[in-house]
């Protein structure tokens, strides 16, 4: 009798919890409805350099939409490597705007029709508020003298850089290279892909993401020169040390467009389309634009881009639309299965 | 003899230990299909999304067959590393009382506790060329990190604790009065190891050994920074189906790992099977 007693009393516990779990959600579903005039709450998913950037920016947007609105407003963070958080986002991760390396992964949502097809187009300069482009780090006193692209084929030298099918910034890295080699040798294509392969001859590891790859450079000590964003090159030098290593910028250089999007049918369900709309415009506001510029991403905005004029040197910066028809073009030729970067690595 | 234990068995039928059979059956069956079947129904599931030419295609690949045979190899040789020294080890815990066995004893079932991916940070630290222990290996010309020998460190590391723990409760319970008759009808050392000792504990090594190779199969966290993902050299079988996944190739992912599970199904049911007849043998003598 005690035992039935005791098997009812867990069964009962555990269909209360199971109850329980689903209870909450609906509840907190109706509070968030009725209480959108006065507090709000928005999902932003980013990749992994922008944590510090968007602790800032939120601070700053908040205190902004409350003194415009009076409505409170609580930015939640999610970050992770790009490609893994837009499958979280395809997945059902309900994000309110997404802030990723690249036009690819939120193309990859688009696709499931969580927004809209023609994203890229809604926002000025094809969604991106602030950009960055590829640079070098190297060893203090640059004992390879390492200046340009060039350099990096060279014999002997050693480059670190992450592995493009896992990683989204090492993408762009490769594609600065590729579009530095087209425009030494006029557009030849197969003398790009030449020197492109001689350059990942020289990479002694291909770490899985940007971070690893400062790591493996930096804290192992192994390679002579680091292809690095430049905020993530300058993050690097603040924190390890001045002293320890230089930045040096190539004579050529692609400009990496990070782009935002409102997620439109999660931001219409959670009834946050005009907040999240804001908080991407806020973006391009001076403010943003500046807290950007403090982050080491290069501002649009030409004043704010102006004041930090000595931060952000000049290189010529080739576009991933001119130089390789956008990144649905770039991703497919370069690194699906079977595509260049593929082809380097095929066995003899 | 046989009837009592038919009276046992008959009995406990009426009245067993624990209460509720259909319940926790039922608890059973539903936690094993929400938490190992499904899952599983889904990956082959999404494998199928493929054409057979193309799952075909995928699995064949120059690079993810040399993954295959790097991802078996390392697992393989770490495993029986495992083996050898995981078995010392729970030797020593069981059969000698010294300074420091709590410690030692709770020291192994570190490498579960950790996150993989710390553990494989903090090794690649130490390995690499200018780390503490690969600096040495480095002067003698030897490259740990970044090849498959680094791969191997990991993956011993990974599944040290199963072995140990398979084989240390099985010592403990060996009787030692065999050791002592054996000795005292003259049997030396290495005889009583042979004889005595290592068939009882045969099962448990090979049950240690079968759980940290199927372990190390599915190793990514640890191996992705020690590996240092170089294609054709030391790229695993799990890189590769994150790679897959990073392209939004879900079929393509999905078919690499059932192929890998495929594997780890062979091998277990080979290893089980092994060591049903070991064990069976020794009920007989």
């Amino acid at each position: 009798m005690k035992k039935k007693l005791w098997m009812t009393i867990v069964s009962i516990t555990l269909l209360l919890w199971v109850a329980g779990c689903s209870n909450q959600t609906v509840s907190n579903k109706t509070e968030s409805n009725k209480s959108v005039k006065s507090e709000v709450e928005l999902l932003n998913v980013s990749y992994d350099p922008t944590r510090e950037f968007y602790q800032q920016f939120n601070k700053s947007f908040a205190a902004h939409w409350e003194k415009q609105t009076g409505q409170k407003v609580t930015i939640k963070q999610s970050h992770g490597g790009s490609g893994a958080q837009s499958r979280a986002v395809i997945d059902g991760l309900e994000a309110d705007v997404v802030t990723l390396a690249l036009a690819y992964d939120i193309d990859a949502i688009a696709k499931t029709g969580k927004i809209s097809a023609d994203w890229q187009k809604r926002l000025d300069n094809n969604s991106s508020p602030y950009t960055s482009t590829i640079v070098f780090l190297v060893r203090k006193g640059n004992p390879k003298g390492i200046k340009d692209w060039d350099d990096l084929v060279k014999k002997g030298v050693s480059v670190i850089t992450p592995n493009p099918k896992t990683s989204g910034g090492a993408r762009w890295n490769f594609l600065a290279a590729w579009g530095y080699a087209l425009k030494k040798y006029n557009g030849d294509e197969q003398k790009a892909k030449e020197f492109v392969t001689k350059l990942y001859k020289n990479v002694p590891v291909l770490d899985s993401g940007a971070r690893g790859s400062t790591t493996t450079f930096t804290e192992k000590g192994i390679g002579d020169v680091l292809i690095a964003w430049e905020n993530e090159a300058y993050l690097a030098l603040n924190q390890l040390g001045k002293d320890k290593f230089e930045i040096v910028n190539p004579s050529i250089s692609i400009l990496a467009e990070p782009p935002v999007a409102v997620v439109d049918q999660v931001a219409k369900k959670h009834g946050t389309e005009k907040v999240a709309k804001a908080y991407l415009d806020y973006l391009y506001s001076p403010e943003g634009q500046e807290i950007a510029a403090k982050n080491y991403y290069r501002p649009r905005d030409k004043q704010v881009a102006e004041k930090y004029l000595s931060q952000f040197p000049n290189i010529q910066l080739f576009t991933i639309d001119d130089q390789f028809g956008g990144w649905t073009k770039a991703q497919k030729t370069f690194f699906a299965d079977g595509g260049v970067f593929d082809q380097i690595y095929k066995p003899q | 003899m046989i009837k009592e234990s038919l009276h046992v068995s008959k009995k406990s039928k009426r009245h067993r230990v624990l209460p509720g059979y259909g319940l926790s059956m039922g608890y059973t069956v539903v936690y094993l299909s929400l938490i190992i079947l499904l899952p599983l129904a889904v990956l082959f599931l999404k494998a199928t999304t493929l054409s057979f030419s193309d799952f075909w295609r995928t699995v064949t690949d120059a690079r993810v067959v040399a993954s295959y045979k790097l991802t078996l190899s390392t697992s393989l040789v770490a495993a029986l590393v495992n083996v050898v020294f995981g078995t010392l080890i729970a030797w020593v815990l069981v059969r000698y009382d010294f300074w420091g066995k709590r410690l030692a004893d709770a020291l192994v079932d570190l490498p579960f506790a950790l996150p993989t991916a710390i553990a494989g940070i903090a090794l690649t630290t130490l390995y690499a060329p200018n780390g503490w222990i690969g600096k040495y290996f480095d002067a003698m010309g030897i490259k740990v990190a970044y090849t498959p020998l680094g791969i191997m460190i990991a993956l011993t590391f990974i599944g040290l604790p199963f072995v140990v723990r398979s084989v240390q409760p099985v010592l403990q319970d060996l009787d030692t009065q065999y050791e002592e008759a054996a000795a005292t009808l003259g049997a030396n050392s290495v005889q009583i190891f042979l004889k005595i000792i290592f068939p009882a504990i045969f099962p448990a090594i090979i049950t240690g050994f079968a759980l940290a190779f199927a372990r190390a199969l599915g190793e990514y966290g640890s191996v992705v920074f020690i590996s240092g993902n170089m294609p054709m050299k030391t790229e695993i079988t799990p890189l590769l189906i994150i790679t897959k996944l990073e392209q939004f190739n879900y079929g393509g992912a999905a078919a690499i790992a059932a192929v890998m599970l495929l594997f780890s199904f062979i091998l277990l049911f080979l290893i089980n099977f092994w060591q049903w007849k070991t064990s069976n043998k020794q009920q007989h003598v």
